[in-house]
């Protein structure tokens, strides 16, 4: 089985894909002869043809509400918009339309569009191209948000993405875009939307993260394990919907719980999580939940960015401190 | 030259959407509409001239000014009124409101109280009707207002660049709100905006539906026919206030208002028929009263159908279950 980079698992899903549905399309900001900036569409248009890898003017707002229509109207568009600080300028076609298209023809027709969206810091990139923005969207009723954190998830979870019938934004953690590498099956698997996993067990204290931050979180997992403590890890995988039940099933084992973004906190979905967890599994926890996210500022220039991300001693620090709470 | 027939269609088609606005402004007085009033009076021409030139497979997105359009491409009266009035038996079973519908069954792709929101979606239809190579078009309605949001230039651009079968149907009422046309926008003819799209751009009399439905067959023929895209600007005026609280008033002069009264549509198609012969007083005055004698029983209907149950409904936020493929 062949090992893949991130970008070459999204490539690989969107190419069979593409083979197998002629409904699939994709528009964007130099996704044809590019490939793309990140290269994740990299040599489609040689294959599908203009009428199906579609290089678009700069305009944000209608890639995404053009896409909207065409997906009212039969078709699997796959929008990319280039960085995640470029997608404000669509998001009113994403609050106000995408995800209403089903309130509002009260479930008559769907619109089942995959907005992928290159996001997070840890690449030497300013500013607006390090945000992690997932909770505007996981606010937003109507969408759905999924975050892949390896190469063999990314593959499965966009299969599924592309073929739910809801929007879906797909966040691709640049900061592990090629820095990973595992085994990627030609075969066709779905990941289904809304279901977390387990990557590894622990009975002392539960780690719950998402996209990029697994990686750190895990390499915090190991350090503790040294020290004698039992961390199991959450990779949340979909953050909306959110797999509640097994967040709470975990904390009710281990009693304790860090959340870890690389989002800023406030009103981060880590809050989300932590709320849920105080509404249903209070009388379990041995300590408050802490969170382990990025600040509440922009994301800085490259020499500080690795102060900004949440690193595995952070994590350390966090779980030191709940333990012994 | 339209045949007789078609022509008195229009004209009590007209007349039909003047009399739902005016049924919507007297509920939503008594307080039995939820939500709130835009009333189309005045531009109905418009509607009635752009639809009567589709064919049914064709698809339209509207706006919050969008009642007009939706009877016009052959929405359901009960329906629709049931939706405006919040009644559970409505397009979007009472949840959504006169400005928050969708369905396909008709051509409709939706309205939306977000200025311009629409434009892209209508675009993306056109578009998917190329990418599929049927041949239907889209007609994108919007006003002046819209006309200066920048998704809306957006996309028109896309049109252009594409070569898309949608007609851009500009109605410009001279007031987006209360702020005329003239402090809002650094051109006086919209239409010149086609020229920057790659397209061509008129401006026709929106008061005049056979102007309008000559103009939009000619587009839709053109759109068709792999030629692109169209950008109609139809001249016109809101008689009433933006909603049903503004009187009007303080924004232009009672003069203005009359002299655009003088301009009506149904009254312009009414003397042309009458003129010529193919219209009498008396059968004018029937078909109106007959139109407004259909509005009443509908409304009576609506005004008894069940409220939606007082419950959190999500259903209609997610799918439940994957769409059937093909």
């Amino acid at each position: 089985m062949a090992k893949l980079t991130m970008v070459e698992a999204i490539n690989l899903a969107l190419r069979q894909e593409m083979e197998k549905d002629p409904r699939v399309l994709l528009l964007g900001e130099d996704v044809g002869r590019n490939g793309g900036v990140f290269r994740v569409t990299q040599g489609l248009l040689d294959t599908f043809g203009e009428t199906r890898v579609m290089d678009t003017p700069l305009s944000e707002s209608a890639i995404v509400g053009v896409a909207i229509g065409m997906a009212v109207y039969g078709l699997r568009p796959v929008a990319e918009i280039q960085f995640e600080g470029f997608v404000y300028a669509a998001m009113e076609q994403l609050a106000d339309h995408a995800g209403r298209i089903r309130t509002r023809s009260r479930g008559r027709y769907h619109c089942p569009l995959v907005v992928r969206l290159p996001y997070g810091g840890g690449i030497r990139a300013p500013e607006h191209h390090s945000d992690s923005n997932e909770a505007y969207f996981v606010h937003t009723p109507g969408i759905k948000v999924v975050v892949p954190s390896t190469p063999y998830e990314s593959k499965g979870l966009f299969v599924a993405a592309l073929r739910d019938p809801d929007p879906v934004i797909f966040m691709e953690p640049k900061k592990i875009y090629r820095s990973l590498r595992e085994e990627v099956p030609e075969e066709e698997y779905l990941i289904p939307l809304g279901e977390s996993r387990i990557v590894l067990e622990g009975t002392d204290i539960t780690l719950i993260t998402w996209g990029a931050m697994l990686q750190p979180t895990l390499q915090a997992a190991m350090l503790m394990e040294k020290s004698g403590t039992s961390a199991e890890v959450l990779d949340l995988r979909t953050l909306s919907p959110l797999d509640t039940e097994s967040m709470i099933e975990s904390v009710k084992k281990t009693h304790r719980a860090v959340v870890v973004h690389e989002a800023p906190a406030t009103c981060g979905v880590g809050a989300e999580i932590v709320a849920r967890i105080n509404e249903k599994a209070l009388v379990h926890l041995e300590a408050p939940v802490e969170r382990v996210t990025g600040f509440d500022t922009v994301m800085p220039l490259p020499k500080l960015e690795k102060y900004y991300l949440p690193s595995a001693e952070r994590v350390v620090d966090a779980v030191n401190r709940v333990i012994s709470f | 030259m339209l045949d007789q027939a078609k022509r008195k269609a229009m004209l009590r088609q007209m007349i039909l959407i003047r009399a739902f606005e005016e049924k919507l402004e007297e509920l939503y007085q008594r307080k039995a509409m939820f939500g709130s009033t835009h009333s189309y009076r005045g531009q109905e021409a418009i509607a009635v001239g752009v639809c009567s030139a589709l064919q049914a497979t064709d698809l339209i997105a509207s706006y919050h000014r969008g009642t007009g359009h939706l009877i016009a491409k052959g929405a359901d009266l009960y329906t629709l009124l049931c939706e405006c009035m919040g009644r559970a038996d409505g397009y979007s079973k009472g949840r959504g409101g006169k400005m928050h519908m969708g369905d396909l069954a008709f051509g409709f792709l939706g309205n939306t109280g977000t200025v311009g929101g629409t434009v892209p979606t209508a675009t993306g239809a056109a578009l998917a009707a190329k990418v599929r190579g049927s041949k239907e078009v889209v007609v994108s309605f919007f006003g002046d207002g819209a006309a200066n949001q920048g998704v809306v230039h957006e996309a028109m651009n896309m049109a252009g660049v594409w070569k898309l079968p949608v007609i851009y149907v500009c109605e410009n009422n001279q007031y987006a709100m209360t702020v005329s046309l003239e402090k809002s926008t650094a051109v006086k003819q919209l239409s010149v905006r086609g020229q920057a799209y790659g397209f061509e751009g008129k401006t026709i009399d929106g008061n005049d539906v056979e102007a309008v439905c000559e103009a939009t067959q000619a587009a839709a023929a053109k759109g068709r026919g792999s030629g692109g895209a169209t950008f109609l600007e139809c001249v016109t005026y809101r008689w009433d206030g933006h909603f049903g609280g503004d009187p009007g008033t303080g924004y232009r002069s009672k003069e203005e208002v009359e002299a655009w009264k003088q301009k009506c549509p149904i009254k312009k198609l009414k003397e042309k028929l009458i003129q010529e012969g193919h219209l009498t007083e008396q059968e004018f005055a029937k078909m109106s009263a007959d139109v407004y004698a259909e509005l009443d029983e509908v409304a009576k209907r609506a005004e008894a159908a069940p409220l939606p149950k007082k419950e959190v409904d999500l259903s209609g936020v997610y799918a439940v279950t994957e769409v059937a493929d093909g």
